[in-house]
């Protein structure tokens, strides 16, 4: 299993009353809220909690993009990602992702993947979201109809950019290049491991399954929801006749909190999961779906209760919350259990736990986290020891990396400066 | 109103014609052309009337090779070359207005006589047009009728959002629409036409409902500006949907161009 811990940088400091004063907490929410004296706190405070977990034995730290968002601080992930480069040793950086069809030229993608790859020493994994339609349509202005043909242009460029030793001209539709040369190119060849955040269409299970990429299913909804979805990801792995179903085909993102006992957990974290839930998922229904941003036979393949008005838009209990697996938390044995559970019914290798939840405070995020990473996590680690060899969708680091800050002491500089030592 | 299908190189069109006279070509809205129905009808006692659909509207497919106005332009010169029309009166309600705009700004010479009735295409910043791709359908009806309350009705009527497969059926026939106008309106519904309007030589009429919420009327004298002798048609207790509100009235400002 690899287990990845992951920040989506909310805001914590939304009104109690947002929900009734505000339509949206994306794409034209109000610009009043965001302070950014505040902003370098929690910026630090986010970058803090994450190296935090990077010393704990998770295997990946994780970030993401959105825009003009406030339970997601992060338009650039790259740039949070270059700032844990620096400081964090052996973790991977999962970066999931950076919006391909956004990027003007897409080869941007492909630099600055490359940069933390070589920054890092090959601990990247590389993301290529569509993105949502809140974050690709409403505030990027991409047409919404051509959002896929855009992608998919913005894909094959970079893939093969990576993979080209000499410059070459690219005829896109989108984008034209005469020089195709990127420098640098990352260290992991062909090229770092990719995965592919989606929400259930087909062209994406097949365009994973074609390309041995990872399948990631990044809901709020938790596992129970998920099920539907990912099953007919896995259904569609087998009509495609891939060679495995190897379980780190997939990926899943879960909420998780983790306290001594089950009612420990709901004192300590229930309103803090609230803030989550009925605060910072409170998006205008009018920015959830650009038309023409799904394809018909998405839509009519009907797994849209993701983000159905009913499901996402309502206020939720801790116990609703709890009972219908968007959230799991509890103990470290309930945890495990409900856990084993996910695990097991959607049969993910990677898993992504969303653990700095809403407004939580820097204490209470480090306290669930230590307790997954030393009572949950070791008893989940061999749950597919078939696949344990499959290295195909993670990072495959230098043996020998670069320390960074190993400057000498300036004292042990001889001179003259550059003489031979 | 008979509903054909006539095939263009790109793609298989749909379209209504009736009546006799002059050939008219009429450009439906972002909306589809299921509301103006009423209003072709009465048209079609005074002209031949053809109503091709933009590729996705109504019962036809849609066809990725149109991806921007460019397309949009020659896709419907090329409709009209099938229908073997020639100089027809070229007559576009809001997105087909902007349609029609730039297939008069393209071919200057075919085109004798334009009507535009709203038509989308310029954007002013001090007079933003609503996003209709943000809006919840009940939303809609305040941008779009005089009277938004009887439209709200009207729109509603037959219509069940908490029976799942009508929802679903709403949901793909929505992609389909919209995605497909969405290639030349979204985000903005401006794809630099007012650079091109100089070049248009047809007789113009622009016809603004006085209440249109959606494109107001001030893009009236917008358009006027950039069309040499266009003329412009207020229709009193009209919104954006004059068609459906005031047939008469929007077909006395067409006759016009006689």
């Amino acid at each position: 299993m690899r287990f990845t811990w992951f920040n989506l940088m909310p805001w914590p400091y939304l009104q109690d009353d947002f929900r009734e004063k505000n339509r949206s907490v994306w794409v034209d929410i109000d610009a009043n809220l965001f302070d950014p004296v505040k902003g370098h706190e929690v910026y630090n405070n986010y970058l803090d909690l994450l190296e935090y977990a990077g010393k704990l034995g998770f295997d990946g730290i994780g970030v993401n993009e959105h825009h003009q968002n406030a339970y997601g601080l992060m338009p650039s992930p790259n740039l949070i990602a270059a700032s844990l480069a620096r400081r964090t040793d052996d973790v991977a950086l999962v970066v999931l992702g950076a919006s391909i069809a956004l990027y003007n030229p897409p080869l941007r993608v492909a630099e600055e993947f490359a940069m933390l790859d070589c920054i890092s020493g090959g601990r990247l994994v590389a993301g290529f979201p569509v993105g949502t339609s809140m974050d690709t349509n409403y505030c990027y202005g991409t047409i919404p109809g051509l959002t896929r043909e855009k992608y998919r242009e913005a894909h094959e460029l970079i893939k093969r950019a990576w993979a080209a030793r000499e410059p070459f001209a690219f005829n896109g539709r989108y984008t034209k290049l005469r020089y195709v040369n990127p420098w640098p190119r990352p260290i992991q060849q062909p090229h770092p491991p990719i995965h592919i955040p989606g929400g259930g269409s087909l062209e994406t299970f097949d365009f994973c399954i074609d390309n041995t990429y990872s399948y990631s299913y990044l809901s709020f909804g938790g596992y129970v929801r998920g099920q539907a979805l990912m099953q007919g990801y896995w259904d569609r792995v087998a009509e495609r006749n891939a060679p495995d179903s190897s379980p780190y085909r997939a990926g899943f993102a879960q909420t998780i909190c983790v306290a001594d006992t089950d009612a420990e957990a709901e004192r300590l974290y229930a309103k803090h999961v609230s803030y989550f839930y009925n605060r910072c998922l409170h998006v205008y229904p009018g920015f959830a779906d650009a038309p023409g941003y799904r394809t018909i036979k998405t839509i009519q393949k009907g797994i849209l209760s993701q983000y159905s008005p009913q499901s996402m838009f309502q206020e939720l209990s801790w116990k609703e919350l709890v009972d219908n697996g968007s959230v799991i938390a509890g103990s470290p044995e309930t945890v495990t259990h409900r856990m084993e559970d996910l695990i097991q019914k959607l049969r993910v290798g990677n898993i992504f736990c969303l653990m700095q939840i809403g407004d939580m405070p820097q204490d209470k995020c480090m306290h669930s986290t230590r307790l997954f990473a030393e009572k949950v996590m070791p008893k989940l680690r061999n749950l597919f020891p078939e696949f344990q060899d499959d290295g195909r969708f993670w990072c495959k680091p230098l043996a020998k990396r670069a320390k960074p800050g190993a400057l000498p002491m300036e004292a042990e500089l001889g001179s003259p400066v550059g003489a031979e030592r | 109103m008979q509903l054909k299908t006539i095939r263009t190189e790109r793609a298989a069109v749909r379209y209504y014609e009736s009546g006799e006279g002059h050939p008219l070509v009429f450009l439906h809205g972002a909306g589809g052309v299921d509301m103006d129905l009423g209003f072709l009808d009465s048209l079609a006692q005074k002209y031949h009337v053809y109503a091709p659909l933009v590729p996705g509207y109504g019962d036809s497919e849609e066809c990725a090779e149109l991806r921007d106005m460019l397309d949009f332009t020659l896709h419907t010169w090329d409709v009209v070359e099938r229908l073997g029309l020639k100089d027809p009166i070229l007559a576009g309600f809001s997105m087909g207005g902007m349609i029609a705009s730039e297939m008069a700004a393209i071919a200057p010479n075919d085109v004798s006589r334009l009507a535009l009735i709203a038509p989308a295409g310029l954007w002013m910043d001090e007079h933003p047009i609503p996003d209709i791709f943000a809006m919840l359908p009940y939303e809609l009806p305040g941008y779009l009728f005089y009277d938004a309350e009887a439209g709200a009705k009207l729109m509603s009527a037959g219509t069940n959002m908490s029976d799942p497969k009508f929802l679903q059926a709403f949901l793909v026939q929505n992609a389909r629409q919209l995605g497909a106008a969405g290639k030349i309106l979204f985000p903005i519904p401006e794809r630099g036409l007012a650079s091109r309007l100089y070049r248009i030589k047809a007789r113009t009429m622009l016809i603004w409902g006085e209440g249109d919420k959606l494109i107001p009327p001030v893009y009236a004298r917008e358009f006027q500006r950039g069309i040499a002798g266009a003329e412009v048609v207020v229709i009193p207790r009209a919104g954006h949907v004059a068609p459906f509100e005031k047939p008469a009235e929007v077909i006395g400002a067409i006759a016009r161009l006689q």
